[in-house]
């Protein structure tokens, strides 16, 4: 099967690149979207919600990639990303906060000795249009900065006209510039159209050295999705069948409720395995989650709901 | 590590939406009326033995009445009642349908085994949607095909099985009542409780007398309603040996018959499959309703070049079915109907060590108290085993390979039955070529099992002929 076949690396040409993804097994696109409905009607209840909930918190990378973001507003972020519910020393903390490059100071001093990771967006997020060396200088700033995660876009533009050689060799090179810094890389599904297209840009990713695969960057609708999220899952089981190495998904983008989260959840369990449900291997891009997981998780053990004014802002 | 991070809790669908009298009486001329035979049996909830209500056998003299009931109807009311009064009834009760689905639901899965998941899910739906569409057929018979001015037969004798008791009563009841027909009908002797609420609903629906009638028995009521001479036609699903008997009974009468009868489905997966998906769908093909469906695709016929690398996600995917209370939502796999269906499960699976085939379960402890069986694998079949013949009717899947698409439509068609294949390729002209030459009444598609009131359903050779739903399925009750 072309799953276990070795790929070419990634100083392949184009055509070798094509006649490899074209190889990959199909998806269809009915049975997916079915089957990850399915999973969505598991029934998480009582002390399953309770650990649910807990490792959401844990996978959670708190947000804000807005044009207004400043060192004040990056502050306030961090403190929630270490301690989400003040009033609740034991709420666990968040995985990372997710900030601009050019913030990434700001985050890195403000989670000292945390234990929360920070991760940057870069190489012209999100629509990824720049030059290969602004895209290079943009990830070594951020390292250099103190970003411990690097999140990254693909050329879709490159993906879809089918020079995948490009995507190839852009990820490789971000990856050299990350250094010691985790890689994720965003494939921006949304812009993808075909889960076909997800699983190549999938393994496209894997191949050139991502350390996570990431569905969106929360600019474009639709953002994660559960179908799209089942492929890439389903792309990193078989790398790790194949190679024994494991390679970390995250859903980001229009996860706003602790339901979709924990469906989320869910479908790491049954697809990946339950070797995937750790922040290592998984993550939640997401801003206004995290309060409602927080309100959720309160409701567990008070028995009642605490109204907004309750939980802090980011 | 996983289990301990992230187990699931149980989640039961609560059981206080059902409330069940102790006793049920056959439902005869728009009444309820204790049977004249005096016996009884009791339903038993097979994934804890638990007994749930009495349920009375329908005698010679009760089915009598309810075939007399059937006809007083057909003659008064029923068959001279314009299609859209006729029509009204059924969205009447459809939308009864839907809004005791909850209830339905539940007690679909105390009287039968499977999960609450798919009760809720598939039979409950699908049930509404049986009625709902035929409800629309009744007006516009005219339009059917079947000449300007189609005529009802008269009184059906309707024989329906365990494995889908409510969804298979609307099949039979709906299109039977859209084409003006009035019915009498035994429901399985091991499910009969949906249908008794049936009868309540019917009595909801305000349905004039005797145009439903419910008899509820064994075997032997059965044949007393379907040698009746008071119906004029017979419709049974079940298993091939009983239809083989209905055949016989009616054979040289007046009556019209369609049988819709056992299968031994064949799933044909080729090397440019999406894989994951046709694991899914072989999945669903046969585990579903613990393989209890006559259109499982109960042999997985797969391309030789790639069996390598499906059949361990196919074990890989099974591992993760979720086998037990089937109350719980998050049960994927429920209890075996009845001690009898379990013991013919264990002499099947038996036999196919004993010819030489491998088994392979997964690793899942099965309650103590019920029937239940572990989704079972057996490889290395060939088609001269009886594991490769024999309809098993239980959730066992017997791996067979192929190499050539001419091999593989061979094997598909080397069976007695001919009820539904599936066929997964990624490529159309190869569909197209499969779907072509596989005797089968049902082709799916790269999918499996899906029903819609809109597709006519039935069989090929020893499963069965006649059509049920769609435009096709209307030809069995209309002169």
């Amino acid at each position: 099967m072309p799953d276990t076949a070795s790929p070419p690396g990634p100083a392949a040409s184009n055509a070798s690149l094509r006649a490899y993804l074209r190889g990959l097994p199909g998806v269809d696109e009915v049975g997916a979207r079915e089957r990850a409905g399915e999973l969505a009607a598991r029934s998480i209840k009582s002390a399953a919600k309770g650990r649910a909930i807990d490792l959401a918190i844990r996978m959670v990378d708190l947000t804000t990639l807005e044009g207004a973001d400043s060192p004040g507003k990056v502050r306030a972020m961090s403190a929630k990303a270490a301690h989400p519910d003040p009033a609740d020393p034991s709420a666990p903390a968040a995985a990372a906060v997710c900030v601009y490059p050019d913030l990434v100071s700001v985050a890195v001093a403000a989670l000292r000795g945390t234990g929360v990771g920070t991760a940057s967006v870069a190489t012209a997020f999100p629509a990824g249009r720049a030059p290969l060396e602004a895209k290079l200088a943009e990830t070594r700033h951020a390292v250099a900065s103190g970003a411990t995660e690097i999140d990254m876009v693909i050329d879709r533009g490159a993906f879809l006209s089918g020079d995948y050689r490009k995507v190839v060799e852009e990820i490789a090179a971000v990856k050299e510039a990350s250094g010691s810094a985790h890689l994720k890389v965003i494939l921006e599904t949304g812009e993808l159209g075909t889960l076909d297209n997800v699983r190549r840009a999938c393994w496209l990713a894997i191949r050139a050295g991502a350390d996570f695969v990431k569905t969106s960057t929360g600019k474009v609708a639709p953002a994660a999705t559960l179908p799209g999220t089942l492929v890439m899952l389903e792309a990193v089981r078989d790398h790790h069948a194949n190679t024994g190495a494991r390679v970390g998904v995250k859903a980001a983008g229009g996860i706003r409720g602790t339901k979709d989260a924990v469906r989320y959840l869910v479908l790491v369990n049954e697809v990946a395995g339950a070797a995937w449900l750790t922040p290592d291997l998984f993550r939640i891009g997401a801003s206004s989650l995290l309060n409602d997981l927080l309100m959720q998780r309160t409701r567990l053990a008070s028995g009642t709901y605490p109204g907004p004014d309750y939980f802090t802002l980011d | 590590m996983s289990d301990e991070i992230f187990e699931y809790a149980p989640a039961p669908e609560s059981r206080s939406v059902v409330s069940l009298r102790p006793s049920y009486q056959p439902y005869i001329g728009g009444e309820l009326v204790p049977a004249t035979s005096g016996e009884s049996l009791t339903s038993v909830n097979p994934a804890d033995e638990e007994p749930l209500a009495e349920v009375a056998v329908s005698g010679e003299e009760d089915v009598d009445r309810a075939v007399a009931a059937a006809r007083r109807a057909f003659d008064t009311t029923w068959s001279a009642m314009p299609g859209a009064e006729r029509g009204k009834y059924l969205f009447r009760i459809a939308r009864i349908l839907q809004e005791r689905a909850r209830e339905l639901a539940v007690l679909e899965t105390l009287d039968n085994g499977k999960p609450i998941r798919e009760t809720r899910d598939l039979d409950l739906p699908l049930a509404a949607a049986h009625f709902f569409y035929h409800a629309g057929w009744a007006d516009k018979l005219p339009h059917a095909g079947l000449g300007p001015d189609p005529r009802p037969i008269g009184v059906a004798a309707q024989v329906i099985p365990w494995n889908f008791p409510l969804l298979m009563l609307a099949w039979k009841v709906a299109p039977a009542l859209a084409t003006g027909n009035t019915v009498v009908l035994k429901p399985a002797e091991t499910t009969p409780l949906t249908a008794m609420v049936f009868a309540e609903i019917c009595q909801e629906a305000e349905l004039p007398p005797g145009v439903v009638n419910i008899v509820p028995g064994a075997g032997p009521t059965g044949h007393t309603l379907v040698s009746h001479a008071g119906v004029d036609k017979v419709a049974f699903t079940g298993s091939t040996e009983v239809g083989r008997q209905i055949a016989a009974t009616v054979a040289g009468t007046h009556k019209r018959l369609t049988l819709e009868l056992g299968g031994k489905g064949a799933n044909i997966v080729y090397d440019d499959a999406a894989i994951d998906q046709a694991v899914e769908g072989v999945v669903a093909g046969v585990f579903r309703n613990q393989g209890h469906v006559c259109c499982a695709g109960s042999r997985l016929l797969v391309q030789e070049s790639v069996a390598e690398e499906f059949l361990p996600r196919l074990r890989e995917r099974i591992e993760r079915l979720r086998l037990g209370d089937p109350l719980d939502k998050n049960t994927d796999v429920g209890a075996i109907n009845s001690a009898a269906q379990l013991g013919r499960i264990r002499d099947l699976a038996a036999t196919g060590t004993a010819e030489g085939a491998e088994a392979w379960s997964p690793a899942c402890e099965l309650p103590e108290r019920g029937h239940w069986f572990p989704p079972t694998v057996f490889t290395g079949v060939s088609q001269a085993h009886r594991i490769a013949r024999e309809e098993i009717f239980g959730p066992v899947l017997s791996v067979l390979t192929f190499r050539t698409p001419d091999e593989a439509v061979a094997k598909a068609n080397n069976t007695p039955y001919g009820l539904s294949a599936g066929v997964w390729t990624e490529k159309g002209a190869r569909m197209l070529w499969t779907a072509e030459r596989l005797r089968a009444g049902v082709v799916w598609s790269n999918t499996f099992n899906k029903l819609d009131p809109a597709s006519p359903f039935g069989g090929y050779k020893e499963s069965g002929y006649g059509r049920e739903g769609g435009r096709h399925g209307l030809e069995a009750y209309l002169g």
